[in-house]
């Protein structure tokens, strides 16, 4: 059991290296409030790029409106404001004033101003309040749609693991993270394609998904540890995952170099970048493959009979401990390539993989804990339901909304969407 | 006590005199009494039970090959699993969609065919819990120890009686974690009858016993009924079946498709059928089974005179 | 590297006002998971509403103090039966992803824009500790043995803090040796047992989850006036499995591991933190591998560090019996 430890903590240690990002300087930043009317606006993307357009750094703004973007050193910097990731209804005051360019003094938090204003502005007419609720019922049904895809990637492997081993993975989500950290350093140390970068993300994540259950879990399932104890050693790993992740990234969130300002094409009702649609696509290829596999291929089929009855498949000749390695490959796989999508969605940080496992959680449990279907079906339940809440609650409290619905479900139906009860006696 | 033993299954065996040995058959004076219970997972119907009455002060046996439903229609007598449609009696009162706790302290007390031992309890705690209405069980009144002491040690008392009677007082401050499998089996026992019930309902209380062992589980059993207890339980052993049942009732896919006495029971040819099957090799005539009745009830006599 | 400003920091830390936090959430939570086998994983929200119900209540609506410590035990009963009637019936798990996911419910409220107003967003709230203040019979100045000393206001929290360690010790003791928390334990160990021998099981989880909450709920208070503010990320999820950490640290189902728990974690937590920040800023450990700033996230990987080989080499904690507890990691 010891070499297990040594071995993971051997593995992440040797992410120290790979990940030794270019080191910010402290002192230097741009930051900014972005209000409306007096009040703050969340969500708004801001990008910051040196004189000659090469990238330094990206921002979204948080529930008080704030916005903050380490520079390396002293100098001129082009500031963007994302007009798309404005809320609905909401416009820069100046439409040709989305992009400043301003100087940062040695040692200076240099502030940047956007004005904003209610409204479609004057001179153009927006279009009747009628078609434009619709059109942005349609919107949010769409990033709905992405946001529950994303989840149902990092879902899938929590349903799946749990269903086989009955374990509640609390360190899921830093599989995320480390799918999107992998990616941003090829993509952004290395200057990799991001494309390939993503490749390399997601082979690294299939490999440690292996490592971890080959040295790790399956060492201490092979000692009998109860399911309670993995559980909590579980919150230990995510604990000791994601501050290594900030000790190596920093607090900050960024951006990808590829794919980061482009500008929204209209599908329909719907405004969004091309990349979004090609992750989508992507996304649903690999959950429908997954799917598949796990219908029709030997060992997916296994690992139905496992999460089925685990006593019964071992007894009629399923070598478990190998469906279960296989298991954590894919589901280690499919979570790096979550993580890249979310990153392309909402950037890089280091928090990234546990502030959207309780999305996860919540899918896995509104579609029945251990049915990997049901996991997929609840994960879109909770993106569809996260982005439309936004409809009647403020986005700040999207989140706050869906685990509400995910409580009242458990209220109506504890056993899941897709779910079955358990025997007693 | 071989003269109550046997007086006390003698009246047992009076009431169930000249019952037909019809699925449903009423008794002169049933203690439970369950109509039309179902069951469903899915699309299996694990349980569908139109008429089943257990007669007070008996030992009945419930048996049925693997699956037949018969925990799973224990589940829901006992409220541990909601039934999708019937009703059940006990003594009068009806416990349809009452809860587990409720069920118990009604008087019916189940144990489980897996054993539930509370492992990291010792064995008199184990038997301390199963004792009712204790006053220290108040949040408010457990903080003041003289309002439960003297109870508590009236309960230990009975206890350790129990314990005695189970063989197991030695064992009483281990862990119930280190007991053996049959230990287990007993502590279960003596802790449901810590609860003071009237209905035991057993689920494969022999179940990974050793041989030595079963004779004394049978033996206590027995002593259930004399006490005044009436017993249901489910085995699959019909060795044991036979030696100590006044009234077998067998469950296929559900139903219960023949109750009778247990020589009767062996030779119907809807048990064999259905339970028996085709690798039953000892085809039992009555004499036999007689024969053999008698065998196990002079070995328990010797036994009991050791 | 400053030995002696370590030493006096890291022997603060045993006694000081983190740890009579953490050991009150610690007492509460040990009732909850390690007597009652109940996997709160929001127990930071039994904290949060507390400290804000006492906050909001003096600061925002002006009202008596004691009106608001009122207000801080109802929040904490109110949430214990949200939380518990719709899940104690339901298997551990799904109690542990609802906890989960109410106290990150919760947080977010209190930092929302929303409702700035009332709970005053990120800033938190401030303003309402002096009648808390006002009772201190401490006179100014500096008290303490030698180089540990702690000021007026530090000491009449210290006071307080551990007298309320003392009387939950006390009060879960009692309870624990009661018939009433043999159920308690039996329910870990098992629930339909506990339930086929007549007692109501759902009934004696949902009063260790009010027990559990409500001592919990004394530290919030704590947490609050010893900072004389508070702000929504105090209660993230990081603190529930912070207080996690304590009790297996001091061994679960056991009366003061939690107490212990809370001193040695704070110990070391101080000791580290200020060993590395001492190293880097003395050149011991060069800027290249760690900065100051980095201290922290340090930290926390060796917090993360320490539950995972806990539980894998000592799920009993220091001083716990293994055949006693319920974590068995073998
Ligand atoms: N929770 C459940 N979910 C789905 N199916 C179940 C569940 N519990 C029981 N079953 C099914 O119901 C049927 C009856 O099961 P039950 O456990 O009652 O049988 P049994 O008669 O006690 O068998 P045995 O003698 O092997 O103990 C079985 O086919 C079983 O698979
Ligand atoms: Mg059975």
């Amino acid at each position: 059991m010891r070499r297990a430890v040594i071995a993971i903590t051997a593995f992440l240690g040797g992410l120290v290296l790979l990940l030794a990002a270019p080191a910010w300087a402290d002192n230097e930043a741009l930051k900014g409030t972005i209000q409306n009317q007096g009040k703050p606006v969340s969500g708004v993307k801001i990008s910051v790029t040196s004189e000659d357009g090469q990238p330094v750094g990206q921002a979204t703004t948080g529930s008080d409106g704030t916005w903050n973007v380490p520079v390396p050193k002293s100098g001129q910097y082009k500031v963007t404001l994302d007009q798309k990731t404005l809320p609905a209804g909401v416009t820069l005051k100046f439409k040709d004033r989305g992009t400043l360019s301003v100087q940062v003094y040695d040692g200076m938090q240099r502030n940047v101003l956007f004005a904003l204003s209610s409204g479609s502005g004057g001179g153009d007419s927006g279009p009747s309040a009628e078609s434009s609720y619709f059109e942005r019922v349609a919107q949010l049904i769409f990033e709905g749609f992405n946001l529950g895809l994303i989840i149902a990637l990092g879902a899938m492997g929590i349903s799946l693991v749990f269903g086989t081993t009955g374990l509640t993975n609390f360190a899921h989500g830093e599989l995320l993270t480390l799918g999107a950290m992998v990616a941003f350093l090829f993509n952004v140390s290395f200057g990799v394609p991001l494309i390939f970068a993503a490749v390399i993300s997601v082979a690294v994540g299939a490999l440690f998904g292996y490592a971890q259950d080959r040295w790790f879990w399956g060492r201490l399932r092979a000692r009998g540890s109860s399911l309670l104890a993995m559980m909590i050693i579980s919150i230990g790993l995510a604990l000791f995952m994601r501050y290594l992740f900030l000790f190596l990234f920093g607090g900050e969130s960024k951006a990808f170099l590829d794919y980061n300002a482009q500008p929204g094409i209209q599908v329909g009702p719907i405004t969004a970048a091309p990349k979004n649609f090609i992750a989508m696509a992507i996304e649903l290829a690999v959950l429908v493959l997954v799917s598949m596999a796990l219908l029709k291929t030997r060992t997916g089929k296994a690992a139905r009979a496992i999460s089925d009855n685990p006593a019964l498949a071992a007894s009629s000749g399923i070598n478990v401990d190998r469906v279960i390695r296989i298991i954590w490959t894919v589901g280690g796989a499919t979570a790096a390539l979550g993580g890249v999508m979310l990153g392309l969605a909402q950037n890089v940080g280091y928090q990234m993989g546990f502030q959207i496992l309780l999305g996860m959680f919540a899918g896995v449990t509104l579609g029945g804990l251990g049915s990997a279907f049901g996991a997929l079906v609840g994960s879109i339940v909770v993106g569809l339901f996260t982005q439309l809440s936004t409809l009647v609650i403020p986005t700040e409290l999207k989140f706050s909304g869906s685990l509400v619905v995910l409580i009242l479900v458990m209220l109506i139906r504890p056993q899941g969407i897709l779910g079955r009860r358990e025997r007693i006696g | 006590m071989h003269a109550e033993t046997t007086s006390k299954k003698a009246v047992a065996l009076a009431a169930f005199e000249g019952l037909p040995g019809e699925p449903g058959v009423p008794k002169p004076d049933p203690i439970l009494v369950a109509d039309g219970v179902v069951r469903r997972f899915g699309g299996l119907t694990a349980v569908d039970v139109a008429h089943l009455e257990v007669q007070r002060g008996s030992i009945t046996a419930l048996i049925g090959p693997n699956g037949a439903g018969k925990t799973t229609f224990f589940n829901q007598l006992t409220g541990f699993d909601t039934a999708d449609a019937g009703s059940w009696t006990f003594n009068g009162n009806s416990l349809a969609g009452v809860p587990a706790h409720r069920v118990a302290r009604s008087g019916m007390v189940r144990t489980f065919q897996l054993t539930k031992a509370l492992t990291k309890l010792t064995v008199l705690e184990n038997m301390r819990l199963g004792a009712q209405d204790q006053r220290g069980e108040n949040f408010f009144r457990s903080l003041i120890p003289s309002l439960w002491r003297r109870q508590e040690d009236q309960i230990t008392e009975r206890a350790e009686e129990l314990l005695e009677r189970f063989k197991l007082d030695a064992k009483r401050d281990d862990f119930a974690g280190s007991l053996s499998g049959g230990q287990r089996k007993l502590l279960e026992m003596a802790r449901a009858l810590m609860v003071g019930p009237e209905l035991v309902m057993l689920d494969e209380p022999m179940a990974g016993v050793n041989p030595a062992l079963t004779q004394s589980l049978l033996g206590h059993v027995k002593g259930l009924r004399d006490e005044g207890m009436t017993v249901l339980f489910v085995e699959h052993d019909m060795d044991m079946v036979r030696e100590i049942s006044d009234w077998v009732v067998v469950m296929a896919m559900g139903n219960v498709i023949a109750e009778g006495p247990p020589d009767k029971i062996m030779s119907d040819s809807r048990v064999i059928d259905a339970y028996l099957g085709a690798h039953h090799d000892a085809p039992l005539s009555a004499e036999e089974a007689e024969e053999q009745l008698q065998e196990a009830e002079a070995e328990l006599e010797i036994e009991e005179k050791a | 590297m400053d030995w002696n400003t370590i030493f006096v920091t890291t022997v603060k830390a045993a006694i000081g006002f983190e740890t009579v936090v953490y050991a009150l959430a610690a007492i509460g939570l040990n009732v909850q998971f390690g007597y009652a086998g109940l996997l709160n994983f929001g127990h930071a929200a039994f904290l949060g509403v507390a400290a804000y119900g006492l906050a909001v209540t003096v600061s925002t609506f002006h009202l008596p103090f004691w009106l608001g410590i009122l207000i801080g035990l109802a929040a904490t009963v109110v949430l214990a039966l949200l939380l518990g009637i719709p899940t104690l019936r339901l298997r551990a798990d799904y109690l542990a992803i609802v906890t989960i996911a109410a106290a990150e419910i919760v947080r977010n409220i209190f930092r929302s824009v929303a409702f700035k107003d009332i709970f005053g967003g990120s800033d938190g709230r401030q303003n309402f500790s002096g009648d808390f203040f006002a009772l201190n019979p401490y006179g100014p100045g500096q008290y303490g043995i030698g180089p540990i000393t702690f000021n007026e206001r530090v000491l009449w929290v210290l006071t307080v803090g551990w007298v309320l360690v003392a009387l939950s010790c006390a009060l879960v003791y009692l309870l624990m040796k009661s018939p009433w928390g043999r159920v308690l334990k039996a329910i870990r160990e098992d629930e339909d047992a506990v339930r086929s021998l007549g007692k109501n099981v759902f009934s004696y989880k949902m009063q260790a989850l009010v027990l559990g909450g409500l001592i919990g709920c004394l530290g919030g208070f704590i947490f609050a006036l010893g900072q004389a503010s508070v702000q929504p990320d105090l209660f993230s999820t990081d603190f529930t499995f912070y207080a996690y950490t304590i009790v297996i640290l001091g061994g679960a189902a056991r009366v003061f591991s939690p107490v212990v728990g809370a001193s040695i974690f704070w110990v070391l937590l101080v000791f580290i933190g200020n060993t590395l920040s001492e190293a880097v800023a003395a050149g011991v450990i060069p800027s290249s591998i760690m900065t100051v700033n980095q201290v922290g996230a340090v930290r926390f990987m060796l917090v993360g560090l320490g539950l995972m080989l806990l539980l894998i080499f000592r799920p009993q904690g220091i001083f716990g019996d293994k055949r006693e507890i319920a974590l068995d990691a073998r």
